[in-house]
C-alpha cells in the first residue's frame, strides 16, 4: 500500500512540481520536523564497504539520519557513471519524492543538472564538478590541506628522498593533490623527488596494489595514493615501507604502514546544507570547504612516526585548523613547474581558479600529465 | 589403474549418455524457457528471503521499475537500444561461427566516429545531413573495427576471438586519450569528455522521455537481418559456410570474402549502437561511454537464438531486469550486490535451459 502511495505522489511530483513552485516560495513549503518526513537520496559511485570515497559520504548520510530527527535517507551503490545510467537513477530518487539529492561523483554532472530541469523543487548537490542552476549547488573541500601536512610528515619519513605517488586520473583535482603533497614533502626534505604513476582508476585493488610495487622496486620509500582502496597501502607495508593513504582512515588495513590519511568528513557540509533546506535558507552555491570548516582532515598520525615529527605536525594542523593557514598559503610564490620555470612570483597567491585548474607539476615531481 | 581407465569404466558402467537433440519439438521449445524463468525466480526468491525481504514485494518493485509506467518504460527502451544494436551485431558473426567478441571496442570506435562528424567535421550542418552523417560514421567507425579481425582471419588465420578481444581495450583506450586529450572540452575546467554536440546532432527523443530514435535504427537492423538472413542469397551461404565451411567451398562460396563481409556488418551494427549512445543519450563523448553493451551482447544473441525477433526480445527483458534491479536497493534498501545476483540467477537458468532443449540425456 505504501508504495502505491509514494506512486501517487510521484505522479504528482512529476506533472505538479511547475504548478508548485508557482505557489510557494522557494524551500519556504513546510517541510517541517513534524508530520511527513522529508526524504534525501544519495547516489553512490562505488560501493559503502570501499571503505574510501563512499563509505565517506555514506557516513555523512548517516550522520545525517542521527541529527535530523524527521529524515528518511536512501541510497544506491555502484551507479555507473555513463549517460543512461546516472540519469535513470538521479530522475528516479527524484520522481520518488526525495528532496534533496546528492550525487557523489563528478560523472554525475551533466546528469544532475539534466534531471534538476524537471525538478525544480528538489535540491541537487553535485559533489566535485562545477556546473550549478538554481536548484543544483555543488560541494567540496580542499583536500589538499590535510595532504600538505601528510606530505610534511612523508618528507621526514623519507631517509633517501624517493617518494612515490599511485595518481588516479589526469585530471586538476588529482594533479593539485600531487603538488600539495610534494610541496609539503619538499618543506621537510627539500631533495625529495614524489615519482608519479597513473592508474586510471577510481577503484581497482589490483591495478593500485601493482602501480605501488612498481614505485618501490624503483626505490620509494614512502607511497601516497588518489584511488579508493587500501592496495597501494598494503603493497608498501609488504614491503616495510611506509604509506599515506586517502578518503578515510586506511591504518587498519596496513597499520605498520599507514603514517597518516587525508580523510573526509562530510557531515561537516551535509548536515548545514540539510538545515538550509528545511529553514528554506538554501541557496544554490559552489561549497570549497576547508580543514577549518572540518570537511577535511587528517585520521590519527600512526606510532611509527617520531615524536619530533608529529609534534611538528600537529602544529601544523592546528595552524590549518585555525585558518591561519590554508590552500592558498600552500600555493603561493614562489613555485617553479618540475622544468624548473617559474610558475608564480613569490609573494603572490594563486587564485581558485588557478587552483581548480592546474595543470602542471611542481618542481619535485617526477612524472608526466598525458594529455 | 590409470585415472584414465577409471574414467572410461565409469562412462562405460553409466546407463545414460548425453547426445544432441536434432531438432527440439516445438513444446519443448515454449516450455523450457517458461520452467527456466519459473525456477530461476524461485531460486532468487531464496536469496531475497535471505536477505529477509519478502520475494514478492521485490519483483512487484523491479516489475514496476521497469514497466510500472510510461517512464520506466521509456527506461527500459533507452536500455534496450545499445543491446539491440550490438546483440544483433554479433548474431550475425555467430550464426557464421565467427566469434567476434569485439563489439565493445566496435561500439566505441562508432561512437568516436559520429563524435568527431558532429564536432568537428559538419558542426553548422542542420539536423538532417548532420545526422544521417553521423550514422554513417558510426557505421564506417563499427565497420572498421570489425574489418581488422575479419582481414585477419580472413587472410592469415589468425584467431578472430582474441583479436577482436584485445582490438576492445585499445577502442576504449584510444577513446580516453581522446576525451582526455585533443578533444577536452576547453571549458571543462580539465575534466575529461567532449563538449556538448551542437542541438542539431542530437536524436530526436519521444515527447519529454528519454527514448530516441535509436530505437527505429535498432528494430529497422532488426528486419534487414531478418530479410538478409532468411529470403537472400547471401543469407544461406552464411548458415552454409558456419555449419561446414568445407562444403560452402565446394559448392563455390566464396568464404574470404563472407568472412570480411561478416565481421565488417557485425562490427557496423555495434558502432551504429555507439551513435545513437553518443547522439540519443548523452550528446557528447565521455569517459565509460559504455558499462559493457558489447559483452552483454553476446547473452543476448545466445538467448534470442542468434534469431533478429529473439534478440529484440531479449534485449528488452534483459534491459527491463537491469533497470528493474536499481530498485531492490533505492526502494527496499537491499545491498546493491542482490540485483546482480538476481540477474545472474536468472540468466544462469535461462541459459541453462537452453542446454537442455539442445542436448538430451538418452539411454545406452
Amino acid at each position: 500500500m505504501s508504495e502505491l502511495r509514494i506512486t501517487r505522489r510521484t505522479v504528482l511530483g512529476g506533472f505538479g512540481a511547475a504548478a508548485v513552485t508557482a505557489i510557494l516560495p522557494r524551500g519556504g513549503r513546510v517541510l517541517a520536523q513534524e508530520g511527513e518526513p522529508l526524504k534525501i537520496a544519495f547516489v553512490y559511485v562505488g560501493p559503502i564497504g570501499d571503505l574510501g570515497w563512499t563509505w565517506a559520504h555514506d557516513q555523512g548520510r548517516l550522520a545525517i539520519e542521527e541529527a535530523f530527527p524527521n529524515v528518511e535517507t536512501s541510497y544506491l551503490e555502484s551507479v555507473p557513471e555513463n549517460p543512461s545510467d546516472a540519469e535513470r537513477v538521479i530522475r528516479d530518487f527524484a520522481q520518488k519524492g526525495n528532496k534533496i539529492i546528492f550525487t557523489t561523483s563528478f560523472g554525475y554532472m551533466d546528469p544532475t543538472i539534466n534531471v534538476a530541469k524537471d525538478f525544480p523543487d528538489t535540491v541537487f548537490i553535485h559533489i566535485s564538478g562545477y556546473k550549478t542552476a538554481e536548484n543544483v549547488g555543488t560541494g567540496f573541500g580542499k583536500i589538499e590541506e590535510p595532504r600538505y601536512v601528510a606530505g610534511q610528515i612523508a618528507g621526514k619519513m623519507a631517509a633517501t628522498g624517493q617518494l612515490g605517488y599511485v595518481a588516479a586520473f589526469p585530471i586538476p583535482e588529482v594533479i593539485r593533490g600531487i603538488n600539495a603533497f610534494t610541496l609539503g614533502v619538499r618543506s621537510t626534505n627539500p631533495e625529495a623527488v614524489v615519482k608519479v604513476v597513473w592508474t586510471n582508476t577510481w577503484f581497482d585493488p589490483q591495478k593500485e596494489r601493482q602501480a605501488a610495487e612498481a614505485l618501490l622496486d624503483g626505490g620509494a620509500e614512502v607511497i601516497a595514493q588518489h584511488q579508493d582502496t587500501p592496495g597501494p597501502m598494503q603493497a608498501a607495508q609488504d614491503r616495510g615501507k611506509y604509506g599515506v593513504g586517502y578518503n578515510a582512515d586506511m591504518s587498519s588495513y596496513a597499520p605498520e604502514a599507514v603514517l597518516t590519511c587525508p580523510i573526509w568528513n562530510w557531515a561537516a557540509f551535509y548536515i548545514p546544507t540539510v538545515q538550509a533546506v528545511i529553514d528554506g535558507t538554501w541557496e544554490s552555491s559552489q561549497y570549497w570547504g576547508g580543514w577549518q570548516d572540518g570537511v577535511v582532515d587528517l585520521s590519527p598520525i600512526g606510532p611509527m612516526v617520531p615524536e619530533d615529527v608529529k609534534a611538528a605536525a600537529e602544529a601544523e594542523i592546528e595552524l590549518f585548523k585555525k585558518g591561519e593557514k590554508t590552500i592558498f598559503t600552500i600555493f603561493s610564490g614562489p613555485l617553479k613547474d618540475q622544468n624548473g620555470e617559474e610558475r608564480v612570483a613569490a609573494g603572490v597567491e594563486m587564485t581558485d581558479q588557478e587552483i581548480l585548474n592546474m595543470d602542471w607539476f611542481v618542481e619535485g615531481v617526477e612524472g608526466e600529465i598525458p594529455s | 589403474m590409470t585415472e584414465a581407465s577409471a574414467v572410461v569404466r565409469w562412462r562405460e558402467r553409466m546407463p545414460l549418455r548425453v547426445e544432441r537433440t536434432l531438432e527440439p519439438s516445438l513444446t519443448v521449445r515454449i516450455l523450457v524457457p517458461i520452467v527456466s524463468i519459473i525456477l530461476a525466480l524461485l531460486t532468487g526468491a531464496i536469496l531475497i528471503l535471505v536477505s529477509g525481504e519478502n520475494p514478492i514485494a521485490v519483483y512487484r518493485a523491479m516489475a514496476r521499475g521497469a514497466f510500472g509506467d510510461r517512464y520506466g518504460v521509456a527506461e527500459t527502451l533507452v536500455k534496450a537500444i545499445p543491446l539491440l544494436l550490438t546483440g544483433l551485431g554479433v548474431a550475425i558473426a555467430f550464426r557464421m561461427q565467427l566469434w567476434n567478441i569485439g563489439a565493445e571496442g566496435q561500439l566505441y570506435l562508432g561512437a568516436i566516429f559520429a563524435t568527431g562528424t558532429a564536432l568537428f567535421l559538419f558542426p553548422d550542418w542542420p539536423a538532417v545531413p548532420l545526422i544521417t552523417a553521423m550514422i554513417l560514421a558510426g557505421l564506417i567507425g563499427g565497420a572498421v573495427w570489425g574489418l581488422i579481425p575479419g582481414v585477419l582471419r580472413a587472410w592469415t588465420g589468425a584467431n578472430e576471438t582474441i583479436v577482436s578481444l584485445m582490438l576492445n581495450y585499445v577502442a576504449i583506450l584510444f577513446s580516453e586519450y581522446l576525451v582526455h586529450g585533443p578533444w577536452k572540452n576547453p571549458q571543462g575546467f580539465g575534466f575529461p569528455g567532449t563538449e556538448q554536440f551542437p542541438e542539431a546532432a542530437w536524436l530526436p527523443r519521444y515527447g519529454t522521455y528519454r527514448v530516441h530514435l535509436g530505437l527505429v535504427f535498432g528494430l529497422v537492423a532488426a528486419v534487414v537481418l531478418w530479410v538478409i538472413l532468411r529470403r537472400t542469397r547471401w543469407g544461406y551461404e552464411l548458415a552454409v559456410t558456419g555449419e561446414n565451411p568445407r562444403a560452402a567451398r565446394y559448392a563455390g562460396m566464396r568464404t574470404r570474402r563472407n568472412i570480411i563481409l561478416v565481421m565488417a556488418l557485425s562490427g557496423a551494427l555495434a558502432g551504429l549502437a555507439g551513435m545513437s549512445e553518443v547522439a540519443g543519450v548523452g550528446h557528447q563523448l565521455q569517459r565509460n561511454l559504455s558499462p559493457g553493451y558489447g559483452y552483454t551482447a553476446i547473452i543476448v544473441a545466445w538467448l534470442g537464438r542468434l534469431h533478429p525477433a529473439g534478440i529484440v526480445l531479449v534485449s528488452f527483458l534483459l534491459a527491463a531486469l537491469l533497470v528493474g534491479g536499481d530498485q531492490l536497493q533505492m526502494g527496499m534498501g537491499l545491498p546493491a550486490a542482490v540485483a546482480p545476483m538476481l540477474q545472474g540467477t536468472i540468466l544462469f537458468f535461462l541459459l541453462g535451459g537452453e542446454v537442455l532443449t539442445r542436448w538430451r540425456l538418452a539411454r545406452r
